[in-house]
């Protein structure tokens, strides 16, 4: 097998070294009854690497791959151009097949590559710290409405109706052992949000207000307000951002007055990969920063005074504190976050700005044309590269039956939400650099006999 | 500008030539490396964009559409793209909010293209790494990771679909992921398992959540996890989180879980015990299937830690010995790479008591169609479901790498993978216990991983000079200080894809460093000498915290 380099003759010396008369001896503490002795019934013997490719090939082509098609797909995962060298780097085998940093001699490489990420996340969220990141955008999202909680100890937690439902479920999920009360709501097909409802429900009891920026729909709005209302009844702003490019454009929800900022890192560097893995990003306010879960790196020097980084303020983590952790986070998205500071450097702050105006400038053309589609009604006032269309018949349906023609058409209300009547005619379209004039079109033409 | 220009003279004790200082402050291949911030601006960017589109004909003034799809193919006249340095508007009309335009300068620098592969190249040379060496740490299973693994991952029929894409559109990605939840549950002889939890942890909550779950629906929450002394830190974190009281079970002196402790402790309060099995002194738990005997006589349910699976993958089934819930790591059994700190992948398997609380969502088969159980279908399938972990489904791109993994052994392979990882294991423990104290060495043969301790140093040395020794041999250290169990713990995982000779060779490093450690050589007390960097001051870091870059004149004005 390829994979194992110890031959039949290796095996009998070490045995004999070891003092065993057969690998059996070296399983005598498993209990006889437990020990199979053939391989395990029912699952192939081993393959080649051409019979392997072969067969795994094979179910890769069962997709409708999203860069052969018209496609319009976004919520919360975004199809973005990703440079070559990006995962060049990445599959290098030094940063692909090393361990987390414990050994920072030999791991500066990972640990700057994590000094260098923190940095760029916490600027662009704008907030004073950043860390090395969470599995995703979800799970931070949770860790924020905990960390809040441990902070102001309170825990009714407000959430915006513009919080992707995913990220909803994963809190709900959670709030239901923790007991922290959440306060949730369905989004509405309008173009204000809900900011100005949530303003009106904070009070004394209340931890943090979570809401997203732009919203599950695509809409922007001004969060200094709800900030500044937040703090003055002592609570937190936690805010999400599921499409990081809009930070190019748009000014940073730490800039409005976010206390936490988390968000799903995908868009720059990672690719759509079917939902994962990804990149969550955590970043907040310095005061807040031993009150943060997962891994955080940090400069220091070693025994000559030269620059390195470590680990560091690990006393929060659970192999520290074990059950008085303040996550149980161990793991982090090391190899993802590295895709993300890649990206992010070649892009630089001159090619985020221009990235971002790319895809707001192909949503506004593409909203502009959409909306001429009779049936169509552009639901958004506000939006980044993501809009959401109200369909004179039900969308999801719609998506099928295009899908069928091979237009991915974007992502159907009712599938993130089912079953909510005032919901199933909202249809959610995601423009980025990589949709082109034509694809519009296709998504035009097909809206219009379909719903003709 | 953080590079030493002045060169500096060498110093004056008379070291010998290897430590001549370099006018940049490189060593020939050791080369240092600037950061981002030191080296990029906000002017430079390493990618040229697509323009934006220019009008079509006839449709409106350039003012108004200047904004344009983005279209390589599209002969567009040349026409700034970008925000001018002081923020001048850009050409499409903006419709992102009344004044939410971005003002401010965010301060990210960018690189070209050649100054950033360079930039990434250089910092992945200060990184030690499996493709480099044996990488021993204990409980982390640094196995090979192939390339054909990579290759898969990457096919766009698996790395370019979207999670929310129609289910017709993405048969094959519900069949990849339903191809390696049936592996799984096959291999640990478990009726079900979920594979949305992104990492070990992730997998451990969710185990966690289906067992308080289950007791929740038969109305009797109970309050406290067992826990043995040698779990990993995420075992207690975990059921804290889960909201359990953690309680410890202690072990035996031979290194096990004291069966009539936890016999004596399990009553009506107690939800669950969490055991590692192999455990963390790599030692199988003999008593097992009589641990989950009692553990279910009195109500509870056994979570097992699978991070060490991969010593009796093939050859036993966790299913067999009574456990309810696993976490399997697929970034350890199953080759999926560590990337420096994940990502990772933790799909629970359940027992039949636990499956009907599994988490949202999970691919069912039908026929020859698969389709996926969310929230909406969930009530007729799956009403007992303690809901979603994750957004979408779990870590697709560690899936496809561990199925491509799982095929190419194959179950013959994998059983020969607990073979030689136990016996590799072995072979280093007793090549060593003459040297090193073995703690558990005459409790028999180990499994996956050798554990020693630090008795027998001389004064003031300790496991980590032996660490530190072993880095300047060229080899990544064992995992150091865990268990918590034994003093000073080496644990030390050489995984089944070393040779013989790669096992050899290491066995003189650590001879020759523990040699040195028991003489008490003044020089190990300095090591690392060779690597990029030398002992870094990790008590600095923590007190005063420096966790992201300022500008130091900026810095120095805030002080």
């Amino acid at each position: 097998m390829r994979y194992l380099p110890l031959t039949p003759a290796d095996r009998s010396a070490m045995l004999q070294a070891v003092g065993a008369k057969s690998i059996d001896d070296l399983f005598v503490d498993v209990p006889q009854e437990a020990r199979l002795s053939d391989p395990i019934a029912g699952l192939p013997n081993h393959a080649s690497e051409l019979s392997v490719e072969r067969q795994l090939a094979a179910l890769a082509r069962q997709n409708t791959v999203a860069g052969e098609v018209p496609f319009f797909l976004g919520c919360g995962a975004y199809r973005h151009h990703v440079p070559a060298t990006v995962d060049h780097i990445i599959q290098r085998g030094e940063f692909l097949t090393a361990y987390t940093p414990y050994q920072p001699e030999i791991a500066q490489g990972t640990l700057q590559m994590l000094f260098e990420f923190q940095t760029q996340v916490a600027r662009l969220l704008g907030c004073d710290v950043a860390n090395a990141s969470m599995y995703d955008g979800s799970t931070a999202c949770w860790e924020a409405i905990t960390m809040a909680r441990r902070i102001t100890r309170r825990a009714k937690a407000l959430i915006s109706a513009g919080l992707h439902p995913h990220y909803v479920s994963v809190a709900k999920t959670m709030a239901r052992f923790t007991g922290d009360e959440l306060h949730t709501a369905l989004p509405k097909l309008e173009a204000n949000t809900d900011i100005g409802t949530l303003i009106g429900q904070i009070d004394g009891d209340t931890s943090c207000v979570v809401v997203q920026y732009p919203d599950i729909l695509g809409r922007v709005a001004d969060l200094s307000e709800l900030a500044a209302r937040a703090h003055e009844k002592g609570a937190l702003l936690v805010a999400v951002v599921t499409e990081p490019v809009a930070l190019g454009l748009l000014k940073s929800p730490g800039e409005m007055g976010a206390d936490i900022v988390v968000g799903e890192g995908q868009s720059i560097g990672v690719g759509l990969q079917f939902g994962g893995p990804y990149v969550g990003l955590f970043a907040c306010k310095e005061k807040f920063v031993r009150q943060m879960p997962g891994r955080l790196c940090g400069e220091t020097v070693d025994a000559e005074g030269k620059r390195g980084f470590v680990l560091t303020l690990s006393t929060r983590e659970q192999h520290i504190r074990r059950e008085k952790a303040t996550s149980n986070i161990c793991t982090n998205s090391g190899l993802c976050a590295l895709a993300f500071s890649i990206h992010m450097t070649l892009l630089g702050e001159k090619g985020l700005r221009g990235l971002a105006e790319l895809n707001h400038a192909g949503a506004v053309a593409a909203a502009e044309r959409l909306a001429k589609v009779p049936g169509v009604e552009l639901v958004n006032t506000s939006f980044f590269n993501e809009f959401t269309l109200k369909l004179s018949k039900e969308a999801r349906p719609l998506v099928r039956r295009l899908a069928d023609r091979g237009i991915l058409a974007g992502v159907s209300l009712g599938r993130l939400y089912p079953g909510v009547d005032a919901l199933e005619h909202g249809l959610v379209v995601a423009v980025t650099e990589t949709t082109t004039p034509e694809d519009v079109e296709a998504l035009a033409s097909a809206l219009q006999e379909d719903l003709a | 500008m953080s590079m030493n220009r002045q060169g500096r003279v060498s110093r004056p004790e008379g070291e010998t030539a290897a430590n001549t200082e370099t006018f940049t402050g490189n060593r020939a291949l050791m080369l240092e490396e600037p950061l981002i911030f030191e080296i990029g601006d906000e002017h430079t960017t390493g990618v040229d964009l697509p323009s934006l589109a220019p009008p079509r004909n006839g449709e409106g003034d350039h003012a108004k559409h200047g904004g344009g799809v983005a279209s390589e193919a599209s002969p567009s006249v040349p026409r700034p793209l970008h925000h001018a340095p002081d923020g001048a508007r850009s050409p499409s009309p903006f419709r992102g909010g009344a004044g939410l335009e971005r003002v401010r300068p965010i301060g990210l620098p960018g690189l070209s293209e050649p100054e950033a592969i360079r930039h990434y190249t250089r910092l992945s040379r200060q990184n030690y790494a499996i493709d480099l060496g044996l990488f021993p740490l204990g409980s982390c299973t640094m196995k090979h990771n192939p390339r054909l693994n990579e290759k898969v991952a990457r096919l766009p029929g698996f790395a370019d679909i979207h999670p929310l894409a129609p289910q017709e559109t993405v048969q094959g990605a519900y069949a990849l992921i339903h191809l390696v939840a049936d592996w799984l549950c096959k291999l640990t002889g478990m009726p079900a398992v979920a594979m949305s939890p992104k990492a070990g942890a992730h997998g451990e909550l969710c185990g966690l959540l289906a067992i308080r779950s289950a007791l929740e629906a038969r109305g009797d929450a109970r309050s406290v996890v067992l826990v043995p002394e040698s779990a990993h830190g995420t075992n207690p974190a975990t059921a804290a989180f889960a909201g359990y009281a953690v309680e410890n079970i202690p072990a035996t002196p031979e290194g096990r879980v004291d069966f009539e402790a936890l016999k004596r402790r399990l009553g009506p309060d107690v939800a669950a015990v969490m055991i590692t099995n192999p455990n963390t002194c790599g030692l199988f738990e003999r008593d097992m299937k009589r641990i989950a005997d009692a553990v279910h006589a009195a109500g509870a349910f056994v979570y097992c830690d699978g991070a060490n699976f991969n010593a009796i993958v093939g050859r036993v089934r966790p299913g067999d010995l009574g456990v309810d819930a696993m976490h399997i790591n697929l970034h350890k059994t199953f080759s999926t790479p560590h990337g420096g700190g994940g990502p990772g992948s933790g799909p629970v398997v359940f027992s039949a008591a636990l499956a009907p609380f599994a988490p949202l969502p999970f691919v069912e088969k039908q026929g020859d169609h698969y389709h996926l159980v969310e929230e909406e279908t969930a009530e007729e399938h799956h009403a007992h479901s303690f809901g979603r972990m994750v957004a979408f489904h779990g870590q697709m791109g560690m899936f496809t790498r561990a199925a491509a993994y799982m095929l190419s052994h194959g179950a013959d392979g994998l059983r020969q993978v607990s073979e030689d990882a136990v016996l590799n294991a072995n072979y280093i423990l007793r090549s060593l216990d003459d040297l090193l104290d073995a703690p558990f060495g005459d409790s028999g043969p180990c499994m996956h991983e050798a554990l020693f301790s630090d008795e027998g140093m001389a004064e003031g040395f300790t496991t980590l000079d032996i660490a530190k020794g072993l880095i300047d041999e060229g080899y990544h250290p064992m995992t150091m200080y865990f268990p918590l169990v034994v003093h000073g713990a080496m644990l030390v995982e050489p995984t089944e894809t070393e040779s013989k000779g790669n096992l050899d060779q290491f066995i003189g490093a650590l001879r020759s460093v523990a040699a040195r450690a028991k003489n008490g050589d003044p020089a190990l007390k300095a090591a690392p000498h060779f690597a990029p960097r030398r002992r870094l001051d990790e008590t600095l870091a923590a007190r005063k915290p420096v966790l992201v870059w300022k500008d130091p004149e900026v810095a120095q004005a805030a002080e």
